[in-house]
């Protein structure tokens, strides 16, 4: 610990840009920190613990088999609906998870911010993190369904991480503005439930994008989770879907886009956090 | 090179305070918002006029605070309740940045403006000291190497794989400044962690504050309690209302503070009930010092004669259980006795403890007994509190005084009476029987 090999740390209104990427590298080990403190504590006092993340999707599979699939009768291409409805279930629970924790994690940290320096982006990454680990659980229950129904996948599957990242940036966009808006506005917090829940009937997890008329595909993309979830049932189920290119383009776009605001929104705010919160 | 290791110049930071809001509601930025866009389409040409929102007001929590540390220095900071003191902290520790100015730092700093921040009750004590470590900047290998000395520090050994929410309130402060205990920085930040855990605990804190200092570290300390400050650090920094009142030695600094607070002649009165200490349930009115013979307060009084502290204070609850109490502190504000009119406590019987208050204004005497005081000046910290113990109001150095002997004691002891307190207290000797005559060894 030689100080003079540490650099000059300048502090003044406006001024934390310069050293605030390098910190985030700095800080990474404690985003690992909270991240397992989250998944640790989650399932502590709980008498199944992890098996709720292989449940609770698979409940939820079998309800809107029944649903969409049996009673509904929507087509499902020749696929197995049950596969049709969990190549979708998980990507979109992965991102309503992600960004409901996001858009909570800087306010229920509020003691932290309060009392202690670290870039703050690490709150809603880690919120990230915690729910990709139950992602990466519930996709256990998707291996399960892909033997019962000897379900072999194709090459496509390779490209399952790019989808990943594509639904984690969309949770991170929109976490960014949501936790950075729920520190002045407390509203959020009633209004980020509200959106996850709509969110789940408006975007193609009950049932095929393609049951949506053709003319009206490119709009439909406006929902970015469109894009994500087409993606996902086209990785996971080969060629018997078609991914509609136009719309997963303006999807992908709309993802960046929000990535970047939110970062933006959440960079700016952040120095007035500890004020506010 | 200079050994300066932070520099701070013309720092300010300004809060804006709401006064109906406590916090701003989305409909309120919605309607600002709205309004402002009406102005503009309705006068769009015309000048802007800047209108000022009624209900928000500027407050500057800090104006102009410039200063150096070098590099070892053990620097207290201290102050009265809202004189800028955590504020300054957290822009230091970059928890929040200043309005204005700017502060240069050289080295790796540590913050500790809570002990146990960040603790998860649902964690076991190993778990914790490591999410804990990460959160106040310690790296995973750093933790695993002072694992075993912060646990032996701690003293909780047995239960370090137990859920903290088991433990009692006291194992976990203790934890949790073992741990902070063992950072390394070349700058350390601290704020009232010392008045925490029981008093073997203190002493270990303050032992371990002191090896810091000595390691050549530098420490920023904020503290009410003043002899901490005296013993811990070398250089003190008074601030009042946001402004370095005093930059100088440490023991200095606490007498100067000590002996002008706000108080003239034995009495602090709060005219403007804003500014008084207290919160929307209670709120100080005035604090004085009043002894029989003497017309109104007075900042002087005579050891033979009792001692009146009077305490008047609003109560704005209807119905509330309130206590008042108070503590006296010496000349470098080491406690010398704590008293309330709690039943248990109080000499006589209060008409008003234990009775449920209308809303009104109230006055507590307390009395201090001739001949118990010594020859000294004492500051009185006064407290409202609400129910058996939830403190209201502390507000610490609010009046002081000087007991003045005139009498023969003081004339045959010119260099005063060891001690504290010199209460008169009973002797009695007896001639038990004549001895002839005993032989002294030696």
């Amino acid at each position: 610990m030689s100080h003079s090999s540490q650099p000059e740390l300048v502090i003044e209104a406006g001024r934390t840009e310069s050293y605030y990427w390098q910190d985030l590298w700095r800080y990474r080990e404690l985003l690992y920190f909270l991240a397992w403190r989250d998944v640790i504590a989650r399932y502590k006092q709980t008498y199944i613990g992890m098996a709720w993340a292989l449940i609770r999707p698979f409940l939820t599979m079998v309800v809107f088999t029944v649903v969409f699939g049996k009673l509904a009768k929507l087509p499902s291409d020749g696929i197995p609906y049950p596969i049709l409805v969990f190549a979708a279930l998980l990507p979109w629970q992965f991102f309503a998870n992600a960004l409901g924790a996001c858009s909570n994690s800087v306010v229920s940290n509020a003691s932290l911010i309060s009392k202690v320096y670290f870039p703050r982006l690490i709150v809603p990454i880690s919120a990230v993190i915690v729910s990709f680990v139950d992602f990466m659980i519930s996709g256990i229950v998707l291996l399960g369904l892909m033997a019962w129904y000897n379900y072999i996948p194709g090459w496509s599957m390779l490209t399952l991480p790019l989808f990943v990242m594509i639904a984690a940036a969309a949770a991170i966009g929109g976490g960014m503005w949501f936790s950075a808006l729920n520190v002045a506005y407390r509203d959020f917090t009633s209004i980020v439930p509200f959106i996850i829940q709509l969110g789940l009937y408006i975007s193609p997890v009950g049932f095929s994008s393609s049951v949506v008329p053709e003319r009206w595909r490119l709009i439909y993309a406006f929902n970015p989770m469109v894009g994500v979830i087409d993606g996902f049932r086209w990785a996971i189920l080969g060629g018997e879907t078609q991914l509609y290119l136009p719309g997963f383009a303006l999807s992908l776009g709309l993802v960046v886009l929000l990535l970047v605001s939110g970062i933006w929104y959440f960079r700016k705010t952040e120095r007035t956090f500890a004020d506010v919160i | 090179m200079s050994d300066r290791v932070i520099r701070v110049e013309n720092l300010g930071k300004k809060y804006i305070i709401g006064h109906q809001h406590q916090s701003g509601s989305l409909r309120d930025a919605i309607s600002t918002s709205a309004s402002s866009l009406k102005r503009k389409l309705l006068t769009p040409f015309g000048k802007q006029k800047k209108i000022t929102n009624p209900v928000s007001e500027e407050f500057w929590a800090l104006k102009e605070v410039s200063f150096d540390v070098k590099q070892g220095e053990v620097v207290g900071i201290i102050g009265r309740n809202g004189a800028g003191k955590s504020t300054l902290l957290k822009i230091l520790s970059r928890i929040t940045e200043p309005t204005k100015g700017r502060i240069c730092i050289r080295g790796r700093v540590a913050s500790l403006l809570e002990v146990g921040t960040g603790f998860h009750p649902e964690l076991t004590g190993r778990e914790n000291i490591y999410l804990n470590g990460a959160i106040l900047g310690m790296s995973k290998r750093e933790i695993k190497g002072k694992f075993d000395e912060i646990v032996d520090f701690s003293g909780i050994e047995k239960f370090v794989d137990t859920p903290v929410k088991r433990y009692s309130s006291g194992m976990y402060v203790r934890l949790a400044f073992a741990v902070a205990a063992h950072l390394e920085p070349e700058i350390l930040i601290v704020d009232e962690v010392l008045a925490v855990g029981d008093y073997e605990f203190q002493k270990k804190c303050l032992g371990k504050m002191g090896d810091v200092a000595q390691e050549g570290r530098t420490v920023l300390l904020v503290s009410h309690n003043m002899p901490s400050v005296v013993n811990l650090c070398q250089r003190g920094l008074l601030l009042k209302a946001g402004s370095v009142v005093i930059d100088s030695q440490a023991a200095e600094v606490v007498k100067h503070y000590i002996a002008t607070v706000q108080s003239v002649g034995g009495e602090v009165v709060w005219n403007d009930l804003n500014e008084a200490p207290g919160n929307g349930i209670v709120r100080l009115q005035a604090v004085r010092i009043l002894q029989e013979g003497i017309e109104g307060p007075t900042a002087d009084v005579d050891i033979a004669k009792a001692v009146l502290i009077e305490i008047t204070y609003y109560n704005f609850k209807e119905g509330a259980l309130l206590y008042s109490g108070l503590w006296l502190k010496d000349r470098l504000g080491t406690p010398v006795l704590a008293s309330s009119n709690h039943k248990f406590i109080s000499l006589t019987e209060d008409n008003w403890y234990g009775h449920p208050h209308p809303i009104g204004l109230y006055k507590s005497v307390c009395c201090i007994p001739a001949n118990f005081l010594n020859d000294d000046r004492y500051s009185v910290t006064a407290i409202v509190g609400k129910g058996a113990n939830d403190t209201q109001i502390l507000e610490d150095y609010v009046v002081s005084f000087t007991v003045h002997d005139s009498g023969e004691m003081r004339k045959e002891n010119p260099n005063g009476y060891l001690g504290t307190v010199r209460p008169k207290l009973a002797w009695d000797t007896e001639y038990i029987e004549p001895v002839v005559k005993i032989e002294q060894t030696e």
